[in-house]
């Protein structure tokens, strides 16, 4: 597997700009016979498809939902980050590329995080020329606030609806092009495979979940925007149809996959209620600008609260461990999510745990209120503190906050170089579906960046690069006539028919359910050799079972919701043990993945840049063979490698 | 809790509908509706009977995709609130609840609860957007909005498109929907040079899409789970009308 990551010479101030200029361009007069084919409408693939369309190339453009509107980056709350230094507190790209670096734990390649830095600023810029209602002061200028893990304010936000403003920008720039007929919009398609000619993507196919066709799709390239695999976990903060389907399909075509098991698990979500519970809900890290966290001091103080003997209100100053604010005194309640989690984790692992499953902590707004008023706190968290109210019956206005961890995101992802393409030449992977930026862990307000760097400002050069470099008389070539799209359009059908052929007695839903118990016990927030072997073995047999057992109703043509979940079950029961493949071989611990064999005397993650300074990229090889590691390294010329502190 | 259901079965479009009675029993009240509904699917898959299909997805209220009547109000009892984040504590062990789909001549039902909402998309691409290349803009800040100005476009940009308004609306009215997303471009700065051309764009396409007039009754606000204000309606008016005054000029 050639893992050249194509970063360009020069000075890191400087690549990005001089690896434009070397860039082949395509006549726009040329650009109209190009067919550029995005899967994903969220911001990255929303943005990519609008932006190559404004350029003239031809795009069709597939999403699961009823509408591009619907992508699940809209639900991200909290913000965006750019290297503004609106407010004059010291902020500049290369702090921003710096603290996504350190926040990354060392684990991100460098030249792609300081592009995303450099690119931060235009994004603004282009969200505010598009619409995008983002707070602003008195004054009439843009408002920031300071985000988890920074120490400068440089989060611009809408409301509690960042993702959904920023969202909205690009569906309507997207939507534009849809009305000009220069992006042809498949709504309720899912893409189920990729096709290769001659080692290149030039297609892929695609079911049709309204009549349950499933159709060939042909183009010039293949650009995948799909999200994150966030649901192998069953319970998580993402959508439910949030799925790794189309990643993993490219993985089985030869796309390596890149540190599977980097999961971030985000600090503040509502407990989880029981076992009908389908979905977790996260609330806003921006919460923690004002809210202290906390747990009792004594595990017994904490039964009672469990017992509902004792209210959190009742609990003296002097019972109250503010542990972030204790272990980590610089970014206090700011501290990073991992660690965050982990810290939460240890309290309850204590005992110290409140909830009637003893798995929450208290996220405390009494003192924020007394210092700043009601009234201001309603007009900072008021959506986010209704949804609270909303979900779980309690008024945060007067009790605190009950939160646990939850899985939220997927910093691993397909491998991509510099031009975000993967191993697949013409195949690209932006936002949430690659792994390039966050490295093992991300930071707040980072998600919507990378989206949309990579969907306005990256791919649309990158891809343009690509199509100018096979040139125009290759442009259009390939048709769904040729015999590969025939092939791998047989082997999707079998799969769909052997799926509703099996007839066993276990639902779909079931199997994700204990799946997700699996990888959530065993390569959650804490991961050992001995788990995850086990796990391995225990995920290798719910795949068999699944695959005698499984119980899909209804038909392959029409509406089927049933055969959906079953398809990417199948590929998550596939992924799951990918993910702790990669969580064994790590024998570190970073950002997101805590190896318990390796920690520090007071139980800080401790890495190992000897061994493991390298990005892990699996091959797939085969279902009966273990997949091929191969190794990426990570050079750092511009930060030096430090002990991730946030004391 | 143990419930009763009647729920809106369809196969496809063009098939009728009835609806089905289903027993369910030990629902936990922290449960959200929809957490509801995916028990009562377990229980069908169990039995070898057909899930009952519903739209959603992000079940945090946000991506405006679920979409069903509960006891004869869009997205159910509570106020201001989504299927998705509505909970069981806010129903009572005995009762029986009807759900339908959305119903709206333009938005027909592809099964069960299941709706086509596309003529909303259409709409939007119509002029629901401000026209600018990436990389053309200038810096954010050089153009000063008033907050009152930002707050006021934010408002009406809060809506998710879920559809709610058309199906509480004896006139299966698209007003409520149209106007917020007019209302949230017009208002800005940035949005100013399309203006005309936006609100009588997207007021002819919501109209060619088979919507009903808007007569002010006010369903549409009463069910939005956004909350957005039938004040956008009236501003929606007010552009509208001097776009086709200016536009009846320009003709002349």
């Amino acid at each position: 597997m050639n893992l050249d990551a194509k970063i360009p010479e020069g000075l890191i101030a400087e690549k990005w700009s001089s690896h434009k200029f070397k860039m082949k361009l395509v006549n726009p007069a040329n650009r109209r016979k190009y067919h550029v084919i995005v899967v994903g409408s969220g911001l990255a693939g929303g943005a990519a498809a609008a932006s190559l369309a404004e350029q003239g190339y031809n795009v069709s453009c597939f999403c699961y939902q009823d509408s591009p509107r619907r992508a699940h980056s809209i639900a991200a709350q909290g913000g965006i980050n750019a290297a503004k230094n609106y407010q004059n507190d010291g902020d500049s790209v290369h702090r921003l590329f710096y603290d996504t670096v350190k926040g990354g734990d060392y684990r991100a390649r460098e030249a792609n995080v300081y592009r995303l830095a450099e690119v931060s600023s235009s994004i603004i810029d282009q969200c505010v020329a598009s619409g995008v209602p983002f707070a602003r002061e008195y004054g009439g200028q843009l408002a920031n606030r300071s985000f988890g893990g920074a120490q400068v304010s440089r989060t611009f936000y809408a409301r509690g609806q960042t993702g959904q403003q920023l969202l909205l920008g690009a569906y309507a720039s997207l939507s534009r092009q849809i009305g000009l007929g220069k992006v042809k919009m498949y709504n309720r398609h899912e893409m189920l495979d990729v096709v290769k000619v001659d080692g290149h993507a030039k297609g892929i196919i695609v079911r049709n979940m309204v009549t349950g066709k499933i159709s060939r799709h042909a183009g010039d390239c293949v650009v995948l925007a799909t999200g994150g695999y966030g649901n192998v976990f069953f319970l998580s903060t993402n959508a439910q149809g949030c799925n790794v389907t189309a990643a993993y399909r490219a993985y089985k075509r030869g796309a390596g996959f890149a540190n599977p098991c980097y999961t971030q698990i985000h600090p503040t979500c509502i407990p989880v209620h029981g076992d009908q519970q389908s979905k977790l809900t996260l609330m806003s890290e921006s919460l923690r600008n004002d809210g202290r966290v906390w747990a009792p001091k004594s595990a017994e103080t904490a039964r009672q609260i469990r017992a509902g003997k004792l209210q959190a209100n009742d609990v003296p100053e002097d019972g109250r461990d503010y542990y972030l604010e204790r272990k980590y005194p610089s970014f206090g309640n700011l501290a990073p999510r991992d660690i965050s989690s982990r810290a939460a984790k240890e309290a309850c692992d204590e005992g110290r745990g409140i909830a009637a499953t003893g798995l929450g902590v208290y996220l405390d707004f009494r003192d924020a209120i007394k210092r700043d008023g009601r009234k201001a706190i309603e007009e900072r968290y008021g959506n986010l503190f209704d949804m609270y109210q909303c979900i779980t019956g309690d008024n945060p206005y007067e009790v605190p906050m009950m939160i646990f961890p939850a899985v939220h995101y997927a910093m691993g992802g397909l491998w991509v170089d510099y031009n975000l393409e993967s191993t697949i030449p013409g195949m690209f992977v932006g936002g949430e579906a690659n792994f390039s930026d966050h490295g093992a862990n991300r930071l707040g307000a980072s998600a919507l960046m990378q989206g949309l760097a990579d969907g306005y400002f990256v791919l649309p050069y990158t891809v343009g690069n690509y199509l100018g470099e096979q040139g125009v008389a290759a442009a259009g070539k390939v048709t769904t006539e040729h015999p590969a799209f025939a092939e791998v359009e047989a082997e999707v059908q079998a799969r769909m028919d052997k799926l509703l052929s099996i007839n066993g007695t276990e639902s779909p839903r079931s199997f994700h359910k204990r799946l997700g118990q699996i990888v959530w016990d065993k390569c959650g927030m804490a991961r050992s050799k001995e788990g995850l072997e086990s796990a391995i073995k225990e995920v290798q047999a719910l795949r068999k079972e699944f695959w005698e057992n499984v119980r899909v109703v209804g038909e392959a043509e029409g509406i089927n919701p049933e055969l959906e979940k079953a398809g990417r079950v199948a590929d998550f029961m596939e992924f799951g043990e990918l993910m702790c493949r990669d969580a064994l071989m790590r024998e570190e611990s970073c950002g997101g993945h805590f190896r318990v064999e390796h920690q520090t005397a007071d139980g800080e993650a401790m890495r190992d840049d000897e061994n493991f300074a390298f990005v892990g990229v699996w091959e797939y090889l085969g279902d009966d063979t273990e997949p091929a590691l191969h190794r990426e390294p990570l050079i750092y010329e511009n930060v030096k490698l430090a002990t991730r502190s946030y004391k | 809790m143990n419930l009763t259901l009647k729920v809106w079965r369809q196969k496809n479009a063009g098939t009728a509908g009835r609806f089905v009675e289903y027993p369910l029993k030990d629902v936990s009240e922290d449960s959200s509706f929809l957490e509801m509904l995916d028990i009562l699917n377990e229980e069908l898959v169990e039995q070898g009977q057909e899930p009952v299909a519903f739209d959603h997805d992000c079940r945090e209220g946000i991506c405006g995709m679920c979409s069903m009547t509960i006891n004869g109000t869009a997205h159910g009892p509570q106020r201001a609130t989504t299927a998705c984040q509505l909970h069981m504590r806010h129903f009572h062990d005995g009762e029986t609840i009807t759900i339908e789909p959305w119903r709206a001549k333009p938005f027909p039902v592809m099964k069960d609860l299941i709706v086509d909402r596309s003529p909303f998309d259409r709409i939007i691409q119509s002029g629901g957007f401000i026209t600018g290349r990436a990389g053309s803009a200038v810096d954010a800040n050089a153009m000063p909005i008033p907050k009152s100005t930002a707050d006021y476009a934010m408002d009406a940009a809060a809506c998710i498109g879920c559809g709610a308004c058309v199906a509480a609306c004896p006139n299966a009215s698209a007003m409520l929907f149209t106007a917020a997303k007019v209302v949230h471009m017009n208002s800005l700065p940035q949005g100013k040079a399309e203006k005309d051309r936006r609100t009588l764009a997207m007021v002819t396409t919501m109209d060619g899409e088979g919507f009903g007039g808007c007569t002010n009754i006010g369903e549409c606000e009463a069910v939005c789970p956004k909350q957005i204000s039938l004040d956008m309606i009236a501003h929606l008016n007010r552009d509208y009308a001097a776009a086709q005054v200016k536009d009846f000029f320009k003709q002349v």
